[in-house]
């Protein structure tokens, strides 16, 4: 006879052991180790659950502290390596083997334990695939997951920083797994239900509140003369060009000065309404100014921001909202939207070659994907057109009816030629491939790949790559717009001309960009203070964003 | 401290009648301008005192660029640099011959 029900049984056995140290389903911080020694089984697939922003931080205190002859040779499938704990246990042998997405602050650390032997890498993943394998085969046996609070019963109140925690439970509640949350308090009732009380299996009211990092704050302060030169060439050149409506934007001051050029640069040209106006974003500050001047008709976030909630409770037309009136943000449907409903992704990388690779990896740090190679990329699943994917597909040519041809998305890379420290952003061979070499891995860390991009934005220009035709045509597009690195001195000075007069290289002055523009006064808002103003005093900064 | 010193011959004067202007603040990172209209129509002289030493092949890349693509006959110019980027001093420079040609 076969046995339909042996995970089923298997969790009725990990729920068995762990009733004991539970009353009803809430247990208290103090009792968080016997709870998942007596839920955990060796080989196990866990979440512990570490987004992007929010962090399941007490159940991951509570993990490194297990006993490694009991919890042993765990498989650690989560996006966000993020706490010293994530890597903590990989040390003390409680966990083994690791599937993950993103791990920007524990990069270096994470690289040597790599190269030590100490973990065993499954793959590095961009965040949609991590949680498409979380249905197939990477389905979690035992979820770690935060939220703000919960009620005796489980039903979970994420607040604004809901990120993956819904993809998270869908996996692991419907598969026979079991689900602990952490929450801020245990109250009578939610603000609003963000998870169902019948997917959570246990709660633990933590000994204080989950950690947030306020990642997509940029200090229009520190914006740059030249960041402003770029955001114009974008604006004028790209925005203004394609007209394009729908958008995602990374994190950069490059970006963010974009942003903030909207209500002054972009409204003198008439843009208004025409450009930007439907975004798949975190809720940037930055947007703030842009949000009131009535250029933004609606935003979907991956996550919240600190310091935004109270703003955007004051918003519900442009910002998805609960019916307790705060943000529900959803990492897996809004990286779904950037991909296949968006236009534009433009963000910043730290190196490209000379065929358009990009990568953010340097040789001693593996940072991880997180969601741009996703927002970067040109979806072949995509079959709704829209004039400027149109206009984008027209531009990259191909024979045939044009009825045949499909339209592409703009990936629009925007660097300066020289990063800090005079390090040059374009370089011959990315420094992905030595890491590849050196860690054994069978793919170089390529954030954007070349066949993805379209547009190279820098100081000295934008080149468009949909309208190269050969490789040695591009190579000289890129070189043309490199600046003073090795790179760009190294540059055909007749064929980037050539190029120019095809207008396959756009300078400054080739757009009618007048120099004198580039001026921190054509910033809406040159300090954080300009945007609480902005804001009517809703946009709350946390404190290490204040000098006032 | 370097001294560098570029002389070049365009093929037009520098619209304008302005006879001088001065953009820029030095401090790390940036650099200070002063462009004067004292030569003639076709002569261009750039001179520069720079904090960083051993970049002269890349400021005479950056200021013949300028050069080829402002033509600013008539002027001299003298930079002050407190150790700017490439990126920054071209926009310097295109700035400072945009206040030249301004009435």
């Amino acid at each position: 006879m076969m046995d339909w029900r042996r995970e089923r049984t298997a969790r009725d056995a990990r729920l068995a052991r762990a009733r004991p140290h539970a009353d009803g389903k809430v247990v208290p911080a103090a009792r968080v180790v016997d709870l998942l020694e007596a839920i955990l089984q060796p080989g196990d697939r866990v979440c512990l659950e570490g987004d992007n922003q929010k962090q399941a931080d007490c159940l991951a205190r509570g993990l490194s502290a297990c006993d490694p002859a009991r919890v042993h040779d765990l498989h650690m499938v989560q996006s966000g390596v993020v706490l010293p704990e994530h890597l903590d246990i990989f040390e003390q042998g409680i966990a083994r083997r690791l599937d993950y997405s993103y791990s920007g602050p524990q990069g270096g650390r994470i690289a040597k334990m790599l190269y030590g032997g100490q973990i065993e890498l499954g793959a590095v993943h961009t965040y949609l695939e991590l949680f498409a394998r979380y249905f197939i085969d990477l389905t979690p046996n035992v979820a770690l997951i935060a939220g703000v609070s919960a009620d005796r019963d489980g039903n979970l109140y994420t607040g604004p920083n809901t990120e993956d925690t819904p993809t998270v439970v869908e996996a692991t509640a419907f598969k026979n797994g079991v689900v602990v949350a952490q929450v801020n308090e245990i109250v009578d009732r939610v603000p609003r239900v963000d998870i169902p009380g019948d997917r959570v299996d246990f709660v633990v009211e933590a000994d204080k509140p989950f950690y947030v990092e306020p990642l997509f704050t940029r200090d229009p302060g520190a914006v740059t003369e030249t960041q402003i030169l770029m955001a114009m060439m974008a604006i004028k050149g790209i925005y203004a060009e394609y007209g394009i409506r729908r958008l995602n934007h990374g994190i950069g001051f490059g970006t963010a000065a974009i942003e903030l050029l909207l209500p002054t640069y972009a409204e003198r040209l008439g843009l208004k309404g025409r450009i930007a106006t439907h975004w798949a974003l975190n809720p940037h500050p930055s947007l703030i100014p842009a949000i009131e001047s009535g250029w933004v008709h609606q935003i979907h976030c991956f996550g919240s921001e600190v310091g935004m909630d109270k703003y955007i409770r004051a918003r519900p037309d442009v910002f998805f909202t609960g019916s307790d009136g705060s943000l529900r943000s959803n990492r897996a449907f809004c990286q779904t939207a950037g991909l296949y409903a968006c236009d534009l992704f433009i963000g910043s990388t730290l190196q490209i070659d000379l065929h358009g690779h990009s990568s953010t990896v340097t040789t001693n740090r593996v940072a991880g994907f997180g969601g741009a190679p996703n927002m970067g990329s040109d979806p072949h699943g995509r079959r709704h057109p829209s004039d400027t994917w149109m206009k984008a597909g027209q531009e990259a040519g191909g024979t045939g009816d044009p009825a045949l041809r499909r339209g592409r998305k703009l990936v629009v890379q925007l660097v300066e030629t020289f990063g800090d420290k005079l390090v040059p952003a374009f370089v011959e061979r990315l420094d992905a491939l030595e890491l590849a070499r050196k860690l054994n891995l069978e793919l170089a860390p390529v954030m954007v790949y070349a066949d993805d991009v379209t547009h190279i934005v820098t100081e000295e220009g934008i080149a468009n790559l949909l309208l190269c035709r050969t490789l040695d045509e591009r190579e000289q597009a890129i070189r043309g717009v490199a600046g003073y690195t090795e790179v760009g001195r190294g540059r055909d000075h007749a064929m980037v001309e050539a190029l120019r007069a095809r207008k396959i290289i756009r300078r400054p002055e080739d757009l009618g960009i007048e120099p004198l523009d580039a001026d921190r006064s054509l910033l809406a808002a040159r300090s954080i203070k300009d945007l609480v103003h902005w804001s009517g005093g809703l946009y709350e900064p946390p404190a290490k964003f204040r000098n006032w | 401290m370097e001294k560098l010193s570029f002389r070049h011959v365009t093929r037009t004067a520098l619209p304008g009648t302005r006879a001088s202007a001065i953009t820029g603040v030095v401090a790390s990172g940036n650099l200070e301008v002063l462009l004067e209209r004292n030569l003639a129509p076709d002569a261009c002289l750039v001179e520069i005192d720079t904090a960083v030493q051993g970049y002269g092949e890349v400021w005479a890349a950056v200021v013949a660029d300028f050069v080829a693509r402002r033509q600013p006959g008539g002027l001299t110019i003298t930079i002050n640099d407190g150790g700017a980027r490439p990126d920054t001093v071209s926009l310097r420079l295109a700035q400072g011959a945009r206040l030249m040609e301004l009435p």
